[in-house]
């Protein structure tokens, strides 16, 4: 017995090694300068001035919450085509879904800039037909159109996940049963879907709400959001009030994880959840 | 059971990827009977019975419900419920709300609702697991939450997709007991799937005989045992010798060598048939007090009987007796007129009703539903 798990404890050494230099001692650092100022001596000032920087929290919760409910709404019956479709053409759709991804972030957020601009694609092909310009770039609709994008596959994947676990049988004894399209999606695979559910608004709401770059590019100066203050803040040495930003933020992080865990039960599968 | 029609099909085809399932299947089933769909997998059982159930549209033919025809009704629109291969019970729901559910989406006021689901809970005998979660119930548990969920929406007709495969053996004669016993009760119509010729003996009043997409018999299970129609049928149900044999006339068959005395007739004169002798038929007699007569191959002692694998006229019987018999020994083989049932050749003749390959393990490989991997049957999501 002994010896088996001092084998199983090496074996996972490496695991614990890289744990403990890059979660463990980043999370102490972090810590450590929310709670010092500039000459290292200890102060809680910087976490009274949290409250300078409320409406940038609000706002970024807010427009998480919008860009999250939106890929919720748009996903869902993807992810429902996806998991009723052919073998093939799930595979197929799949790749669809994921190749996005290839492309760099930056890069999809800048062709985002030239569609949305004032003089961009969609309004020079307005033009064309007479209407228009609209204003789109630098709007929070833009900023959310962007973390919609750019976090849909994190949203589609978990929801694909667990109805694909859906037999077509248990499906099929539904309708048996008398239950109607419609009752069979309220009553059959919603609640079945409801740790993919979970899962995916986790995986798109942490990092839309911590999203700094989308929200420069397409926001403009007019949608600044935690992680853009927490950006500046780094990138012009104040790095004790982003430390205290970004510490904030991973309190909220963690508190809205412990909130879906509750719908994932831990013989679930389907769900990505740590 | 009364003598109107609860179900026809008549002349239904179905095809997948360009093969066929079924080919002009007819079939009427009496109000309340309890009707066994028999065959290997692939012979076309499953798919007719979801064509019943609504899940499959025939690519031909006619679905009549109670003298109506419902092609194109949807399965929440039928009065028909079915039982899955694997229960498809609810996971997210307890044991009473998976019952309870076909009368929920009926919205069934609570009143009611809660009687109903009690008396099928009754019914099955799982009184105290109303609160139970579906993952922490047995195989059998699981196939009465089933029943009852189906059950509790009044259906006309139970749709019963081979219930008990997933059980075993013993669980599986009690609820075979079991859910003879429910039918006798409600007097509703059960059709039932299964490729175990036992279970379909034991339950039914009607034996549907089905091999690739044809019914090849319906009958009592009497009937079906006794008087089989081809080859197929008469190795399918239970064991059969099935030899070659030439029609002299009303009542006298030739086969083995001998001009034996039958009770068969209708026959051409002189008209090649197949000649079946069930195992069990046989008398074993001195040698020479009758006119037939074989040489002992081998003898398995089986506890209730002896099963000898006899050489006749260079063909292995199969002879089941409770004599003690050795191997090497000659022995009389004595059949009275009414062992001997004489069939018209068909399509199968030849291929079933000769021991001389025989074993066990050979015999459970050649069954037609044998399968290696468990279940693949056509038609079927896996889970």
């Amino acid at each position: 017995m002994k010896k088996k798990s001092l084998s199983s404890r090496l074996v996972g050494s490496p695991y614990y090694v890289w744990a403990a230099i890059f979660i463990v001692v980043p999370v102490i650092m972090v810590l450590y300068y929310s709670l010092t100022d500039r000459n290292g001596s200890f102060t809680l000032s910087n976490i009274a001035d949290l409250r300078l920087y409320a409406d940038t929290l609000v706002l970024s919760v807010w427009l998480g919450a919008i860009a999250t409910a939106v890929c919720f709404v748009i996903s869902y019956p993807i992810a429902y085509i996806l998991s009723r479709a052919k073998a093939s053409t799930q595979r197929t759709l799949m790749l669809l879904v994921m190749l996005p991804m290839w492309i760099n972030l930056l890069l999809r957020t800048y062709s985002w800039m030239t569609i949305l601009e004032d003089t961009g694609i969609i309004n020079s092909l307005l033009a064309k037909i007479g209407i228009g310009p609209v204003h789109m770039i630098n709007t929070s609709g833009a900023v959310v159109l962007g973390m919609v994008y750019n976090f849909m596959p994190y949203m589609i994947m978990p929801l694909y996940s667990v109805m694909t676990k859906i037999g077509r049988n248990t499906i099929e004894a539904a309708q048996d049963l008398g239950a109607s399209s419609l009752q069979v999606l309220c009553r059959v695979v919603f609640p079945m879907s409801v740790p993919g559910i979970a899962s995916g608004i986790t995986m798109v709401f942490v990092p839309c709400v911590s999203t700094f770059y989308i929200s420069q590019k397409l926001g403009g100066t007019g949608y600044t959001l935690i992680g853009d203050v927490i950006d500046t803040q780094f990138t012009n040495n104040a790095r004790n009030m982003g430390a205290t930003l970004s510490l904030i933020l991973m309190v909220m992080i963690i508190i809205c994880m412990l909130v879906m865990n509750q719908f994932t039960s831990d013989d679930d599968e389907g769900a990505m959840l740590v | 059971m009364s003598d109107n029609n609860i179900i026809d099909l008549k002349n239904i085809t179905v095809e997948y990827d360009g093969e066929q399932v079924l080919k002009g299947l007819d079939l009427s089933i009496r109000d309340g009977e309890f009707v066994t769909l028999l065959g290997p997998s692939g012979c076309g059982k499953t798919t007719t019975l979801r064509i019943i159930g609504g899940f499959v549209e025939p690519d031909s033919g006619d679905v009549f419900f109670d003298g109506q025809r419902i092609n194109g009704v949807q399965p929440y629109r039928r009065q028909v419920s079915t039982i899955f291969q694997r229960y498809a019970l609810f996971p997210h729901l307890n044991v009473y709300e998976n019952i309870a559910f076909g009368l929920r989406v009926k919205k069934v006021p609570e009143k009611e609702l809660k009687v109903r689901v009690r008396e099928a809970i009754e019914l099955v005998g799982l009184r105290g697991f109303e609160k139970r979660h579906i993952d922490t119930l047995s195989g059998g548990q699981q196939q009465r939450v089933a029943i009852a969920r189906s059950l509790v929406t009044r259906p006309k007709v139970l749709l019963l997709d081979e219930p008990l495969a997933a059980l075993d053996l013993k669980l599986r004669k009690d609820m075979q007991v079991e859910l003879k016993n429910i039918q006798k009760t409600l007097g509703i119509t059960f059709i039932f799937v299964t490729h175990d010729q036992e279970e379909a003996l034991s339950m039914s009043d009607t034996v549907i005989v089905m091999d690739k997409g044809v019914i090849q018999q319906i009958g009592t299970p009497q009937d079906i045992y006794n008087e089989p129609v081809n080859a197929f049928v008469a190795d399918f149900i239970g064991e059969s010798n099935i030899v070659d044999g030439v029609m002299l006339r009303d009542g006298l068959v030739r086969f083995a060598g001998q001009s034996i005395p039958c009770v068969d007739k209708g026959f051409e004169k002189n008209e090649p048939v197949d000649v079946v002798i069930r195992p069990e038929d046989i008398d074993v007699v001195e040698k020479g007090k009758s006119p037939l007569s074989g040489t002992v191959d081998s003898v398995t002692f089986k506890g209730v009987h002896y099963e000898a694998i006899v050489d006749v006229d260079g063909f292995k019987w199969m002879i089941q007796t409770t004599d003690l018999i050795r191997e090497g020994e000659e022995i009389g083989i004595l059949l009275n007129p009414d062992d001997i049932h004489v069939m018209k050749k068909s399509e199968y003749s030849g291929m079933f009703g000769d021991y001389s390959s025989f074993s066990d393990e050979m015999d459970t490989i050649s069954q037609p539903d044998y399968d290696p991997e468990g279940e693949s049957l056509p038609a079927e999501d896996e889970e």
